[in-house]
Parts: C-alpha cells; structure tokens; sequence
C-alpha cells in the first residue's frame, strides 16, 4: 500500500513537473524504432545516427528496435497506435514512405505522424557503360523519341518506384512521353548494374552514391545528376537542369515522431539533431557510409514532402500506377 | 601478377593480419551457427568494429573470414538438428541430416568440414589464377540466362522423386514455388496473396519456413517416437557403442576415394557458379547435389537423400567455393553479386577503396593480402572444427527430454532473430503443424524448400527476361538459354526415365 501511495505521488509530480515544463525539454535518451530488419539502410541509418549522438554527448543513451514486417507498414501502425507510451521513439524512414502511401499499400501517410527532420539523403543518377553511344541525356532522349522500346532501363527496385519514376520524370520533362519507358526492375542495386555491364539494359537509373564508384573505376559515366548543382564527388557528371530538362530529385532519409507529441519535445528532437552535423562524430559516420547531408528540418520537412508526393503522385497517375 | 602475389603474402602473413584473419574465422564459424543469422547479418554486425582497426587490409582480412567462417559453421546445425538456418546449407541437411540420425554425426561433420575446407582452398586458388581473367565470365549472364539456370537447379528436386514419388516431389516442388509468390516481388508493385495480413507482405521469412518445416517436426517425431528410443534405451551395450560411433570421425579410403572427385568436380563447379552475380552458393549447392547424383552409379544413387557421403560433400564443397568464387565480380567489377558481397563492398566503401579493376592497380596489397588470407582462412577453419568436431556431435548423445527443448528453442529463436516479429513465430508453429502432417502422409519436404528457395529468383529473371524481349522468343533466341534450359530438361527426365526403364526390365 505504502508502495502504491509512493507510485501515486512520483506519477503525481512528474505530470505536474513535465505540465510545468512544457516550455523547455531536454532529450537524453532516444529510442529508435527500424521498420526493418538488421543490416538495412533504415537500420545503418537509425543506428550511425545514434552513435554519432550518444558519442558526441548529445544525448546519453540510444536504443534501436527492428520492427519489420509489412515493408515497413506495421512500424507506422504501431508509431500511431502507441503513440502516448512512444514520445521517447524516433522512426526512421525514407522516399518509400510517399510512394507507399500513395499506392495504398500503407494506410496511413507522413501527416498522420509528426514530422522531426529529413537528415541525409542521395540524388538519383542515370548511368551508361563507358563505351555507350549515348554520350549525355540528350542522345538518349532522341533515341527513346524515336523508338522507345529500344531503350531498356534497369533499375534496382520494382516498376513504380524511385528507380522507374526518375527516367520517366527526365524524359516528361524532354517532352517525350513517360508511359513508354521500357524499365526493367532488378533486384537491388548491384544485380542492376551487372545487367548494365552485360549489357542486358542500355541505362541504368540508381542512387547517386552507388553510381559514382563505377563512374570512378571507368566502367561506366553518369550522363545525369538529379540535384540542382554538380555534386563535389563526380564533378564530371552534368546535372539534368544544366542540360536543359527542369528535374531535380532526392532520395532522404528522416526521422518521424508519435502523432501526438508535444510541440516542444518536436523542438528538442529537431535541435538535438541539428547540433549533430557540426560533430565530428556524425561526420565519421556519414563519411563511412558515404551519405550527403540534406538536412530538413521541421516545418520544411513538410514543405519538401508534400511537394514530393505532388510531383511523384502526378507522374505515377500518368503512369497508370494510381 | 607474381609481383603481387608476393606482396600479399607479404601483407597477409604478418602476425597481426593472421590473427585477425584466425579470429574472424573464429567470430564466424560461432555466430553462423546460431539459426537466423547468417552471413549476411554477421558481416554486418562485424563492420562498424572491424572498422576500428584502421588498417584497410586487416579490416576486410577479418571481415572475410567472419564471412566464410560463417558459411563454415553453418551446416552445423543442418547436419545435427535437421535445422538450416540459411538456404546455402539447405541442401546439406539432405543427406547430412541422415547420416547422423544413423549415428555417424561425427563422420558428416568430418566430411562437412573437409568439403567446406575442400572447396574454399580450391576456390581460392582459382581466385588467386583467374580473378581478373574471370571477370568477363561474371557479367556473360542475362537474366534469360539465370531464369534457365534456376530451371536446371529446380532439377535437384529430381533427387526426391525415386519410387513412386514423382507425383509427390512435383506437388511439393509446386507448393514451395506458391509460397514464393506470397509478399511483394521485385516485379511488381502490389503485394500478392498476403490475405491482408501485414506481415506477410515481406513474402515468407527463409528461416522460419525452413526451421518450420525440417527442424519443428524433428522435435516432434523425437517425441513420439517411443520404440527408437526404448531400444536405444534398453541395451546399455548398443548405446555406449553408438555413442562411439557418434563422436567418431574417422573416414576409411574407401570413402575417401568416393568423395575425392566430387570435391573436384564441385569445387570448379561452385566457383563458377559463384562468379555470377544473381545465383551463388546456394543455386551452386542444388546444383551440385542434382549434378554428382546423376553422376553416381545406380547404386549409390539409391543412397542420395538416405546418408549419402557423395550427398553431402557435394553441397557442401561447392556452397564454400561459391562464397569464394562471388569475391570475383567483386574485387574486380565491383559488383556486389549476393546480400552478402552487397554489404562487404560497404565496408570497402568506409575504407575508401574502390573494388573494381582500378584497385588491382592502385592498391595491389589490399587485393593480395584478402586473397592470400584466404588459404590461411581455410587452414584455421578446419584446425577449429576438426578438434570440436566430437564434442559438437555429442550433443545428439543428450537425452531426449533435454534435446527436444533444445531443438524447438533453436527453430524459435532461428526464425525469431533476423525479424524481431513474434509473428514469425505462429507462422513457425504453423508450417511446423503442415509438416508433421505431410510427413505423416510421406510427402518429401526438400522439394518444398527447393522450390521456396528458387522460386523467387525463377519468376524474377523469366518476367525480366520476357519484359526485355517482349515476349518469350528468348528461349530459341538466345543459344546459352536454350542450352541450359535443355540441360534442365535432360535433368530431369532422365532419372526418370533411367528409373522407368529398370522396373520395366525387372518386370519381364
């Protein structure tokens, strides 16, 4: 009984302390949720992010959950579900979020949850054998104008998602009609470009950073970067704005909170994250993974996303996906 | 190229690259023992620490040995529980399985090791010689080309389907091909035949159908099986003797003399396979399996999936020489060609080395030293198991009561650990409760898991395929496929026909 009365006053002074506080929390301890399984990017994310802040001393303790199953659905439903026992929880997720709740394979989307920060990120890259004909974007616009069959373009993920949506998005802008690309799904990065190589498909649509060691080896060039500038690790690389075509893409990664966190703890989490990239202990990690800082922060990682379910919903429904 | 060679082995045998190269065997072999993790999961355990090393060639010097010490310890559980916690050592259970249920688990686990041994070192010569020659070899493959290379490894089922059980091996093969189609393909957008259920989305979880499937019923009929165990029980004599025969790994020269040359047919064969991005070691294991049963004779043959020793040297020589042999498109293209070379090419990437042909050029000591490791690699990886092999193969000696827990605490948490879904663990019970019922009505399994195994890889290269050709002309069109696809065929039928044509004979 003494024990239950004990319960009831600790229970009773820290709702009254954390109600008097609401101005100022401060996070020491983050648990991170992975909707999939170990060895992932979700999880290399969620994990290098923790470390770089628990070695950094911005907060003292992380701890990670796989929570697979559903692709990564069943974390979103357990983050809105328990979302009062998981103020403590950050999820770690990325561009699939948009696509699958676009095509309904999620039944909820990023507003049913609260939005902390997109982190990293990589742009999307379209890629050649070294010996192609096709020297820049241009030529392989002519040629699928001509004949759209006669571009094959592989891919490391299924038809309708970020690897398919890029070429499509190039050739929409280059006034060519997007339905008709001939796109042929692999299964991951890797198997995509030993389709390259063997010459199975003419191009290959990947991430950035997958693309630029092959580019560096000589194997293969990158004839089009999706971000706005050239990016510092393939200075030789053209962007698809500087050849004409008004494409820009990136593929984040980001944090999302419960539905119903307070609006200060939102603040301590997008601060404590923004404190980290001047670390040299993030910088350790991003630099082992190779990942680009793209740092959206709060409110304009709203902003950023619904403009990328905009543009990706319009093209997917002229695509025939929705 | 002897320049270099030197230079590796320079680099490789200093004392610090050795014992690295010992302890990630060491790190390997243990973790891959365990259900539910394998190699892919234990490199990428291994990575973030092997990265405080600082050393570029140490680190993936000990990142290569956790890898195949892990594809070393594997067959382990394969071999004594009937319990394969990764699809490479599937086929291994086939005739390893029965073997120790005959009470020489600790020959299998001699021969195992040996093949293992076998075929890595051989790999690794061919490595050494023909790396930068092979890396052509490794992108000669269009996916209409693997789609016929599954069809020849879907052969292995062929194996199951002796006496009256063809109808039944087919039905299996075509179950386990279903259960592939369940989840999201790489194909298409949709999720298929998940009935709703979120956690099927992912498709069928590997581990938890394979541990459902051979390891649940095992625990069971070790249960029920009360006459076996009376008459181990009874006769003081016959146990103690069997117990000898368990933890007693001899091979006498005329199972020596059987198994030399499927280790040197499926060393080649393995690293070959290996090579090519898009199959690896456990297309090379089936393959293997299906080839060196066609191969043996008529007799012998009747042995395969009973407690052949052909049976298991095969797998299990050419699932090592095919984790050697995907090194290949690695170091040399900088291809990742399996889950496993995936996450390895991002340890390469920390390291900021580029795998590919520049790296032969540029940082020749790193290229040497991984592979001369290798060789040493193989040598401490038989050292450590030889010696462990009759205390590991004691374990069947345990009584059932504490075996039987034993078994069934090993299949949970295999298909618990990859996933963190308690879900996984009904699905277990589930196929578990399927199994017993199919075994009851004798219905062969290893079909089943064949199928599940390639079926996702089958029905992903023949849609690519068929996408890029708009059509199936492929099949006459390209002359590769169309051999292979023959080859598939011939596979298949023959033991059949071979079969058909004795009992007639007999008859008249």
């Amino acid at each position: 009984m003494k024990n239950l009365i004990k319960l009831f006053a600790v229970t009773f002074v820290s709702v009254a302390f954390a109600a008097g506080s609401l101005s100022a929390v401060e996070i020491n301890k983050i648990h991170f949720l992975i909707p999939g399984g170990a060895g992932g990017g979700w999880d290399g994310t969620a994990r290098g992010t923790g470390e770089a802040l628990t070695k950094a001393g911005l907060i003292d303790s992380a701890t990670f959950e796989n929570m697979s199953g559903g692709g990564g659905g069943k974390a979103i439903g357990y983050m809105i579900e328990n979302s009062k026992s998981n103020h403590g929880t950050l999820m770690v997720n990325s561009t699939p979020i948009v696509i699958r709740s676009l095509t309904k394979v999620f039944p909820q989307n990023f507003r049913d949850l609260t939005l902390i920060a997109g982190t990293i990120g990589d742009y999307a890259a379209l890629v050649v054998p070294a010996g192609s004909s096709y020297k820049n974007f241009k030529d392989l616009v002519s040629a699928y104008k001509k004949n759209p069959e006669s571009v094959a373009i592989g891919g490391g993920s299924v038809p309708g998602s970020m690897d398919h949506l890029v070429p499509a998005m190039a050739f929409k802008a280059a006034g060519a009609d997007p339905t008709k690309v001939k796109y042929i799904p692999f299964d991951g990065g890797g198997k995509a470009m030993a389709g390259l190589l063997s010459g199975e498909v003419d191009a290959l649509s990947t991430g950035f950073s997958e693309a630029v060691g092959m580019a560096n080896s000589g194997k293969v060039r990158i004839i089009a970067v999706t971000s706005q500038d050239r990016v510092d690790a393939a200075p030789s690389a053209p962007t698809l704005i500087e050849q004409g075509y008004n494409v820009t893409f990136v593929n984040w990664r980001g944090f999302f909170a419960a539905p119903d966190l307070p609006s200060n703890m939102r603040k301590a989490y997008i601060e404590v994250l923004g404190k980290m990239y001047n670390t040299p202990e993030w910088e350790k990690v991003r630099a082992r993974n190779g990942w680009v800082n793209i740092y959206n922060p709060g409110d304009k990682f709203m902003v950023f996303l619904a403009e990328q379910e905009k543009v990706i919903g319009d093209l997917m429904r002229e695509l025939g996906f929705l | 190229m002897l320049d270099g060679m030197l230079l590796g082995l320079e680099t490789a045998f200093t004392f610090q690259n050795l014992f690295f190269a010992g302890l990630g065997c060491f790190i390997g072999t243990i973790i891959g023992m365990l259900p539910g993790l394998g190699p892919m999961s234990v490199v990428a355990i291994m990575i973030p620490v092997s990265l405080q090393i600082g050393d570029p060639s140490t680190t993936l010097i000990l990142l290569a040995g956790v890898y195949y010490g892990a594809i070393f310890g594997g067959s382990t559980s394969s071999i004594l529980i009937n319990a394969p916690g990764e699809a490479a050592v599937v086929a291994t259970a086939f005739d390893g399985y029965p073997m120790a249920r005959k009470g020489q688990a600790g020959k299998a686990l001699t021969i195992a090791a040996i093949s293992s041994f076998s075929g890595g070192t051989i790999g690794v010569v061919l490595l050494m010689l023909f790396a930068p020659a092979l890396a052509g070899f490794a992108i000669l493959f269009w996916s209409a080309e693997y789609f016929a290379l599954m069809l020849l490894g879907l052969s292995a089922v062929s194996a199951f389907a002796g006496k009256g059980k063809v109808l039944k091996a087919v039905m299996m093969t075509l179950l386990g091909l279903m259960l592939a189609t369940v989840g999201e393909s790489s194909l298409f957008h949709a999720p298929r035949f998940t009935m709703g259920v979120m956690d099927l989305q992912s498709g069928i979880n590997f581990v938890t159908l394979a541990m459902g499937l051979f390891a649940v019923p095992e625990a069971f009929f070790l249960a029920i099986d009360k006459i076996r165990s009376k008459k181990t029980g009874k006769s003081g004599a016959g146990s103690s003797k069997k117990s000898q025969e368990i933890s007693n790994l001899r091979i006498n020269r005329k199972e020596a003399k059987a198994i030399v040359p499927v280790i040197a047919r499926q060393s080649i064969q393995g690293f070959l396979i290996g090579v090519m991005p898009g199959t690896g070691a456990t297309i090379a294991s089936f393959l293997g399996y299906a080839v060196e049963r066609n191969l043996a004779s008529p007799e012998e043959r009747e042995e395969f999936g009973k407690g052949s020793i052909k049976g298991l040297a095969a797998p299990e020589t050419a699932n090592n020489a095919a984790s050697t042999g995907s090194f290949v498109p690695l170091l040399t293209l900088g291809i990742p060609g399996s889950g496993t070379t995936a996450v390895l090419l991002g340890a390469f990437i920390a390291l900021n080395l580029q795998p590919g042909p520049q790296l032969l050029q540029e940082r020749p000591e790193v290229f040497w030293s991984i592979i001369m490791s290798m060789y040493f690699g193989n040598i401490i990886l038989l050292v450590l198991n030889l010696p462990l092999v009759p205390y590991i193969a004691k374990l069947l000696s345990i009584p059932r009561t504490f075996l039987i827990p034993f078994v069934l605490f090993f299949a949970m948490a295999g298909a618990y650990i990859g996933q963190n879904n308690a879900t996984e663990l009904l699905l277990l019970l589930g196929f578990g409760v399927v199994a017993i019922i199919l075994r009851f009505a004798e219905y062969p399994l290893p079909p089943l898991l064949i199928g599940f195994v390639l079926g996702q890889m089958f029905e992903d290269n023949l849609g690519r395929a068929m996408r890029n050709a708009n059509g199936i002309e492929f099949v006459w069109e390209r002359p590769m496929t169309l051999t292979l696809i023959l080859s598939a065929v011939v596979f298949i039928l023959f033991p059949l026909l071979r079969d058909w044509l004795v009992n007639k004979r007999k008859k008249i």
